[in-house]
C-alpha cells in the first residue's frame, strides 16, 4: 500500500471533520426541539393564563364562575399528599436499597427480587391506582382521603427510590466501607456513617425525581376518588370546633391540582381555559421547583464529601 | 438519625389516622355521580356554603352516573347526581344493600345537534334522517351528504359524538336509533365535550350531539340544527322555551338528584337538599340548564318531607318524556 499524501490525509481529515459538523449540528437540532416545545408550552400557558395570576387565584376555592374560580383546595390538597407520600416512600425505599446493596446475600432470591423492583418502576399508574382502591379504600378503611391517596403515589415512586438509593450506594468506593469496617465499625455504623451521608446526594435526587412525578399523576387519584368540587380545607391541627387532632388532616377528602385542571378543560365555559391554562403553570413550576432543590442540594451535600 | 425520625413519623401517622377517622365524619354532605348534573350540584354547593358560613362542607365527584349510583346503593355517598333514571340493576344492587331512594328531578337538559356556522344546506334534520346518519347499518356506507338527502351537496359527512362511556351516549342512541348504545362506530368519539366542539367548529360538513350548556357557551363557533320529531310536525331549536313546552322531542331529558332517605336524618344534608330546591330554578339557568316549572321542585320537596321512596321510571330508559308527564308520574309516587 502507497503513503498518502498530504492532500489525501487533508481530504480524509477534511471529510472527518465534516461528519463532525453534521452531527453536532443535528444533536443541536434535536436538543433545540426538545427545548422549543417547553418553552412554547410554557410560553403558551403563561399568556393564556396572564389573566388570572392574582393572589385571588392562589386562595380562592373553586367556582362555577370562572374569574372566581381558584385552586387553594388543589395545591394544598397536591401539597399535603406529596407531605404523606414522602413520609412514606422516602424511608421505606431508602431502606430498602440499602438493605439490598449493603445486607443482602448475593443469591437468586436477591436477584428476583431486584429484576422485579425494575420491572414495577415501568407499571402504568392506574394499575396502582385500582390496588389502592381494594387496599387502602376498603380493606384498611382509610376512604377517599388524603391518606390513600399519598399512600397509592408512595406505592408508584418507591421503585424509583430504590433504584436511585441502590445507584447512590453502588457509586460510593469499595475503600470507605472498608476503611471503616478495618477500624472495627459494625455494618450499621458505617452504613449510618458513611454509606448514607455519601450516598445523600443520589438519594435526594431519586426521591424528588420520584416526587416530581407523582404530583403530575392523575389516573391512581381519580381511581381511588379524590374530588373535583371540594371548598374547604382539611382540618388544622388543634383548631376548630371540636379541634382537630394532630393527623386528622391525613383523612381530609381532597383534590389535586391534575384533577382541578382536567375538570376545567372540560367545561362548556371556554372561559376556564384560561384557569386551566394558569394552573397549569402553576404546576409546572412547582415541578420545576422541585427539580431545582434536588439540584442544589446534590450540589450542596457533594461539597461537603470528601473522599 | 434521618432514617428512624422518619420511620416513628410515618408509624405515627398511620395510627394517629385511624383514631382520627372518628372524629372527621362530621357535618360533610357527600355528592357524587354525573358530569352532567355536576355544574348545577356545584353551584348549588358553592352558595351552600356561602350561606351557612362554611359550616357544613359539601363535597362534589365526578364519577359518572353508573359510577355514581355504585357509590350511592354501598352507602358511601349522599347524594347520587344522574343524567338518566336508576337502572334496574342499579335498582337490585340498592335494595340488597338495604339502600333506598328518593328521586328528584332537578332540570331539563336539551341534547342539541351542532353544526358549522358555515353550513349553507342544512336546514333542519328529521329524527329519521338522524338515525340513517347515526345507525350502525349505516357504518361506512352513508358517507356523503347527498346520500341522506338527493338535495344537498356530495360532500363527507363527518361526525362528532359522545364517548359510549357516557349517559349523552345512551340517552342520543335510544332517542334517534331506538336503542340505547346502538350507534355507528366510524366517528370521532370523545368523553370531552370540548373536543367536539372544535371539531364541529373546524369542519364545514361536519354535525356533531352535545348536552346545551356546551352550545349555549359556544354560540359564536356553533350552529344548533332545528330538529322534525315527525313528518309533519315543524323543525324545533332547543331552547328554554321549547323545552319546557315539550316540544323539543325526542332530544330533551331530565336530569336528576337521588337522595338516601337515612342521610335526610342528618341536619346538614336536609338543609342542603332544602337549599337545592329553593335555589335550583336560578342555579340551573345560570349554568344553562333548563329549569322545572317552580312546581317541579315544591312537588320534589313534599316528596323529601314525606319521604316518598322509589322510581317513577321502573328501571328502564325512557326518551322524550314532558316535563307535565315527569310532575304527573311524580305526583302520583
Amino acid at each position: 500500500m502507497q503513503p498518502l499524501t498530504n492532500e489525501q490525509i487533508r481530504a480524509v481529515i477534511a471529510r472527518g471533520k465534516l461528519k463532525d459538523t453534521i452531527f453536532k449540528g443535528l444533536g443541536l437540532f434535536c436538543l433545540s426541539i426538545a427545548l422549543l416545545v417547553i418553552v412554547a408550552l410554557i410560553a403558551d400557558m403563561v399568556i393564556k393564563g396572564s389573566d388570572r395570576f392574582t393572589l385571588d387565584f392562589f386562595l380562592n376555592f373553586a367556582s362555577r364562575r370562572a374569574t372566581q374560580a381558584g385552586i387553594l383546595s388543589a395545591w394544598v390538597g397536591s401539597l399535603l399528599v406529596m407531605l404523606v407520600t414522602a413520609l412514606a416512600a422516602v424511608p421505606l425505599g431508602v431502606a430498602a436499597g440499602l438493605y439490598l446493596e449493603e445486607y443482602a446475600k448475593r443469591n437468586w432470591l436477591t436477584h428476583v427480587i431486584e429484576v422485579n423492583i425494575s420491572n414495577l418502576a415501568a407499571v402504568p399508574s392506574i394499575v396502582y391506582g385500582l390496588l389502592a382502591l381494594g387496599i387502602f379504600v376498603y380493606k384498611f378503611g382509610f376512604g377517599q382521603s388524603i391518606l390513600s391517596a399519598g399512600l397509592t403515589l408512595a406505592l408508584l415512586i418507591l421503585p424509583i427510590i430504590i433504584v436511585a438509593t441502590r445507584e447512590a450506594i453502588r457509586a460510593i468506593p469499595a475503600m470507605i466501607r472498608e476503611g471503616s469496617m478495618a477500624v472495627g465499625a459494625t455494618r450499621w455504623q458505617t452504613c449510618r456513617y458513611h454509606i448514607i451521608p455519601y450516598a445523600m446526594p443520589g438519594i435526594l435526587t431519586g426521591v424528588i425525581i420520584g416526587l416530581a412525578r407523582a404530583i403530575g399523576e392523575t389516573a391512581p387519584i381519580i381511581t381511588i376518588g379524590a374530588l373535583t368540587f371540594i371548598a374547604f380545607l382539611p382540618p388544622v391541627p388543634f383548631t376548630g370546633e371540636p379541634p382537630a387532632g394532630l393527623f386528622d388532616w391525613v383523612m381530609s377528602p381532597f383534590t389535586v391540582m391534575p384533577i382541578q385542571i382536567f375538570n376545567w378543560t372540560s367545561r362548556p365555559d371556554p372561559a376556564f381555559e384560561v384557569n386551566a391554562a394558569a394552573a397549569g403553570f402553576v404546576l409546572m413550576v412547582m415541578v420545576l421547583s422541585m427539580n431545582a432543590v434536588a439540584i442544589y442540594l446534590r450540589y450542596k451535600m457533594r461539597k461537603n464529601i470528601k473522599w | 438519625m434521618f432514617k428512624q425520625s422518619k420511620l416513628v413519623s410515618i408509624l405515627a401517622v398511620a395510627g394517629i389516622a385511624l383514631f382520627g377517622a372518628q372524629a372527621v365524619q362530621a357535618q360533610v354532605v357527600k355528592i357524587d355521580g354525573s358530569s352532567t348534573v355536576y355544574p348545577i350540584t356545584e353551584a348549588v354547593a358553592e352558595e351552600f356554603q356561602k350561606a351557612k358560613k362554611n359550616a357544613i362542607k359539601v363535597t362534589v365527584g365526578i364519577s359518572g352516573t353508573g359510577g355514581g349510583f355504585k357509590k350511592f346503593c354501598r352507602g358511601e355517598i349522599d347524594i347520587a347526581n344522574a343524567s338518566r333514571p336508576i337502572l334496574k340493576k342499579e335498582m337490585d344492587a340498592c335494595k340488597e344493600a338495604g339502600i333506598e331512594y328518593i328521586e328528584l328531578p332537578v332540570a331539563f337538559d336539551a341534547l342539541t345537534v351542532v353544526m358549522n356556522p358555515k353550513n349553507a344546506f342544512l336546514k333542519e334534520l328529521t329524527v329519521d334522517q338522524l338515525k340513517a346518519i347515526w345507525e350502525p347499518a349505516a357504518q361506512g356506507k352513508i358517507t356523503k351528504w347527498n346520500q341522506v338527502n338527493p338535495a344537498w351537496p356530495d360532500a363527507p359527512i363527518k361526525l362528532f359524538g359522545a364517548g359510549a362511556d357516557s349517559g349523552t351516549f345512551d340517552y342520543f342512541t335510544e332517542a334517534i336509533v331506538g336503542k340505547a348504545k346502538s350507534s355507528r362506530g366510524d366517528y370521532t368519539a370523545s368523553e370531552d365535550d370540548n373536543v367536539l366542539v372544535q371539531g364541529v367548529s373546524r369542519d364545514v360538513n361536519a354535525i356533531g350531539y352535545f348536552g346545551y350548556a356546551y352550545y349555549a357557551e359556544n354560540k359564536g363557533k356553533l350552529k344548533a340544527v332545528p330538529i322534525v320529531e315527525k313528518a309533519g310536525k315543524p323543525a324545533v331549536l332547543p331552547s328554554e322555551e321549547s323545552v319546557l313546552k315539550g316540544s323539543y322531542q325526542p332530544l330533551s331529558r331530565p336530569i336528576f338528584v337521588y337522595i338516601n332517605p337515612k342521610s335526610l336524618e342528618k341536619a346538614e344534608v336536609r338543609e342542603f337538599v332544602e337549599y337545592y330546591m329553593k335555589n335550583a330554578s336560578k342555579l340551573t339557568q345560570e349554568v344553562k340548564y333548563v329549569p322545572l316549572p317552580a312546581k317541579a321542585y315544591t312537588v320534589n320537596m313534599e316528596h323529601v318531607e314525606k319521604k316518598k321512596k322509589g322510581t317513577v321510571f321502573g328501571g328502564t330508559a325512557e326518551v322524550g318524556i314532558t316535563i307535565e308527564e315527569l310532575q304527573k308520574r311524580e305526583a302520583k309516587l
